[in-house]
């Protein structure tokens, strides 16, 4: 019944399945190392399962595809949700090699239950827009304009790192909103707006990008003080720590960060 | 031309095996029973003329109105045909008491609740049943269940009275009882009353006249006493309790096999029925002499109780049964396979025409 | 006084039933057990009065019981249909009344906005005609709830139906009772506990029901946010929070039904 669980959950076990297979086959036992080549991440094969926060789904995948093709032998399996539900799931023993959340709060709750390897590193940075069905029908110019009457709003709900930013720039411009609904990731926000069901939304720039031929993206002043860092950090109980490292290296290099700039990602 | 009966019907139902073809004609105040072994079609009939089978062909007139009428398309559904049925398994409504089930009839009618419950409460009391009103269908006995389906479909005023099987379900001596005070409030009804029914006893109890039916069509009809006097085929003797051959008379003589012929007190000549009652069958060890007319050689396939009396089934060149006593059989050796003399007086037999 | 124990005369249970049976009993019942053994006993008195809490609950129980009462209006003759009359196309309109139990409930929520949804085929006519939107309202809820959990209440019936015994409306007809009366007098008091049990199905699905709430009502504290999507939120942020609500919504639904006699949803 509940989609997002559900499909988390069997991400999870496919995950887990994923993994126990390529556990057989790939890391030891084989005797015969291919012969080291240096620069392509020689050695590096198996599965990379990452869970990551919604807003990175377009980039990430992108990236994951790019690091097969460079490191043939491996596999990037993702699972996308919002943050604080993948938080819960990794703190409660699901598989997982990297984490890469929307919020340093969110990624606070996994580190502090002990569960990351190592220092979280924040690798982009995302800003909020105004997200409004093709060509503005209501004239959204900025954020006041969403309290006029008529003007139908979909936020993130406060628990999701983007509704938090939400709430923080809405505060700071001293906008007081109604939000119709207060959706449980960033995503789900998206799509009200591009189904036309709402006139507005509060979603990530690189939200607004993605879906550039069903929305466009407002941009306005305030979001400049609600800007969320991403953290990413490689999971203590990772089952291919290896590949893992590969991957959160491959991220942070100069593809990886062609492919996020190109989402609309900021430089952290 | 006299005026046509209150019931007026051609019922023709033809289905893939089998069809029923049967005029019934039922004057006011008249009880009709329908008598027939399983798969002769009764039950068909009275469906038919409770409008809950179309008829394929003929017609059903009541009261001088068409219910029902194929060729001319009329067609009159059962809620609005005047009619009352008591179903064989009564069918009183579980959810009801035994007050709001007489009263159902009447309220559909028109009548207001109110009065509608009186008239259930009257009808109620005249079967007995005064102080069960309130009773539910489940926690009354099949005699008393019976007694309210009855009183439930005469609420309505029906001028044409259905009764399917209505004592089937009961025991041997609520039965009894029940056909008594049957017999009574048929009596009362003003309307025409079509009894279906495999019990003959019901029949001669209930109805002033009697239809035999077999196989879809009516095979005798008449009142009571020419029936059992003069039964024209196996089930209505064996009804009755006689021994029936059909064959060809020549004054005192019936042919009924090849090579064997029954005399007979009767003069007849041409198609004829030949009858006698099992208890005029006499069983003698050896050849008897003497007067009667009908002797000959049999073996004896079957032996039961029939009340105080012995019924012996006989294979012989006519097939037959005898009532004997216990005293006589105590002269014979009655195992199945003994060959043993029959007797029937040509006096105690009765020949009749086939025809007519 | 003592009171003679029944003697049992039927014999002991077989095994191969009680093994299974017990199996499945312990299948349902302990993740049940499992929230009930990781509930913050502690802090459960002050969680309970949470402004949020209560109003969820009301809100559950009412749409969930509107939604049923909107299953039994229209259910009930569409049964009705299915049972007694015989029509061309019939087998495929009984699995197109399955459709709602094979459906992901989000999509079923998606497929609702697509109809009475602003831009839905019969929702903008209804918004420019009327004025009357459906999604982010209560009504919303209803409605989605009302699409998950009707197939149940239509089986149920249909299946009650078939087992009831058409004899008793013959009997019905020969005392001068239209198809009309028949049916309201005779056949519903006749299969009232079949409708009862499918309504309490019902009931119980529309109580549980997230995916088509979140996704065509929305998510709304008083208006929308059913126990079931706040819940679903406070997973996000609040493992024991979300454990609380659950066993709230349990109680309550375990309770009432348990209330329910035995006789009033038995078959006759």
């Amino acid at each position: 019944m509940k989609a997002g669980g559900i499909r988390t959950r069997l991400a999870a076990i496919a995950a887990v399945a994923l993994v126990g297979l390529a556990g057989c086959g790939g890391d030891d036992g084989d005797g015969t190392a291919a012969p080291a080549a240096s620069a392509s991440g020689s050695g590096v094969s198996g599965s990379v399962t990452v869970f990551a926060a919604a807003s990175l789904t377009e980039s990430f995948t992108q990236i994951g595809k790019d690091f097969e093709t460079a490191n043939p032998g491996t596999k990037v399996t993702f699972n996308f949700a919002g943050s604080p539900q993948l938080a819960t799931q990794i703190n409660e023993g699901a598989p997982a090699d990297i984490f890469a959340a929307a919020s340093p709060t969110t990624m606070k709750t996994v580190t502090d239950a002990g569960n990351g390897d190592g220092t979280p590193v924040t690798f982009v940075k995302n800003q909020l827009v105004i997200a409004v069905p093709k060509g503005n029908p209501k004239g959204v110019t900025g954020l006041s304009d969403l309290t006029k009457p008529g003007v139908k709003v979909a936020l993130c709900a406060e628990q999701v790192p983007c509704g938090a930013a939400a709430k923080k720039a809405l505060d700071a411009a001293s906008v007081k909103l109604t939000p119709v609904t207060l959706e449980q990731d960033v995503k789900a926000a998206l799509s009200k707006v591009k189904l036309g069901e709402v006139d507005a939304a509060l979603v990530y720039r690189t939200d607004a990008k993605a879906a550039s031929s069903d929305v466009d993206g407002i941009e306005f002043s305030e979001s400049s003080g609600a800007i969320n860092d991403y953290p990413l950090v490689v999971l203590k109980n990772a089952p291919n720590k290896t590949a893992a490292q590969a991957f959160v290296t491959y991220i942070q290099s100069d593809k990886g960060k062609a492919v996020l700039t190109a989402a609309g990602f900021q430089a952290p | 031309m006299s005026t046509p009966p209150l019931l007026d019907a051609h019922i023709v139902v033809e289905r893939e095996t089998f069809r029923l073809d049967l005029r019934i004609g039922i004057e006011k105040g008249e009880v009709v029973a329908l008598l027939g072994p399983n798969g002769a079609g009764k039950t068909t009939a009275l469906r038919a003329l409770a409008g809950l089978r179309p008829l394929t062909a003929g017609h059903v007139t009541l009261d001088g109105r068409d219910l029902d009428r194929p060729d001319r398309r009329v067609w009159t559904p059962t809620e609005h045909r005047p009619i009352g049925v008591v179903f064989q398994d009564y069918l009183l409504f579980p959810h009801l008491s035994a007050l709001d089930n007489v009263a159902f009839g009447p309220r559909r009618h028109g009548v207001r609740r109110h009065e509608a419950r009186e008239r259930a409460a009257r009808w109620l009391d005249r079967v007995g049943l005064g102080d069960y009103t309130s009773r539910k269908p489940r926690h009354l006995s099949g005699g008393q269940a019976q007694r309210v389906a009855l009183a439930r479909a005469l609420a309505v005023d029906p001028a044409l009275l259905l009764l399917d099987e209505p004592l089937a379900a009961l025991d041997a001596r609520t039965r009894l009882d029940t056909r008594a005070e049957l017999h009574r409030h048929l009596a009362e009804h003003p309307g025409a009353t079509l009894l279906v029914t495999h019990d003959p006893l019901d029949a001669l109890v209930l109805a002033d006249r009697l239809i035999i039916l077999e196989h879809g069509e009516i095979v005798q009809e008449g009142d009571a006493a020419t029936i059992t006097a003069q039964p024209r085929t196996d089930y209505v003797a064996r009804l009755v309790g006689l021994n029936l051959y059909r064959g060809t008379a020549d004054g005192h003589t019936v042919r009924v096999r090849d090579g064997f012929a029954l005399t007979t007190a009767d003069q007849l000549d041409g198609d004829a029925f030949v009858a006698f009652r099992p208890a005029a069958v006499a069983l003698h060890p050896e050849r008897p002499d003497g007067s009667p007319r009908n002797v000959w050689s049999a073996t004896i396939t079957g032996i039961q109780r029939h009340g105080d009396n012995l019924r012996i089934q006989l294979d012989g060149p006519i097939g037959v049964a005898a009532d004997i006593t216990p005293a006589a059989a105590a002269h014979l050796r009655l195992v199945p396979g003994q060959p043993v003399w029959v007797a029937v007086k040509a006096t105690e037999t009765r020949a009749y025409p086939a025809t007519g | 006084m003592t009171v003679a124990t029944p003697r049992r005369v039927r014999g002991r249970i077989p095994l191969p039933l009680i093994v299974p049976a017990g199996l499945s009993l312990l299948f349902l019942v302990l993740p049940l057990a499992g929230l009930l053994i990781r509930a913050p006993w502690t802090t459960l008195p002050q969680r309970l009065t949470e402004p949020g809490v209560l109003t969820a609950l009301r809100l559950s129980l009412q749409t969930a019981t509107l939604a049923t009462l909107l299953c039994v209006v229209l259910g009930v003759p569409l049964a009705w249909l299915l049972a007694r009359i015989e029509f061309p196309g019939r087998r495929v309109v009984r699995a197109l009344v399955t459709v709602p139990l094979v459906l992901p409930p989000v999509v079923g929520g998606v497929a609702l906005l697509l109809v009475f949804g602003r831009r839905g085929i019969l929702g903008s006519w209804l918004d420019s005609t009327f004025g009357i939107t459906l999604p982010f309202t209560t009504t919303g809820v209803v409605l989605a709830e009302a699409f998950v959990a009707m197939p149940f209440l239509v089986i149920a019936v249909e299946g009650a139906l078939r087992g009831a015994d058409t004899r008793y409306e013959e009997a019905a007809a020969t005392l001068g009772a239209g198809r009309w009366t028949t049916f309201t007098h005779v056949t519903l008091p006749l299969v009232a506990p079949g409708v009862a049990a499918g309504a309490v199905l019902c009931w119980a699905r529309a109580l549980g029901e997230f995916g088509a709430t979140i996704t065509f009502a929305g998510n709304f504290p008083g208006r929308t946010q059913t126990m079931p999507l706040a819940v679903y939120l406070a997973l996000e942020t609040d493992l024991q929070a979300a454990i609380v609500l659950s066993l709230i919504l349990l109680a309550v639904s375990v309770t009432i039904l348990a209330s329910l006699r035995d006789k009033w949803i038995a078959s006759p």
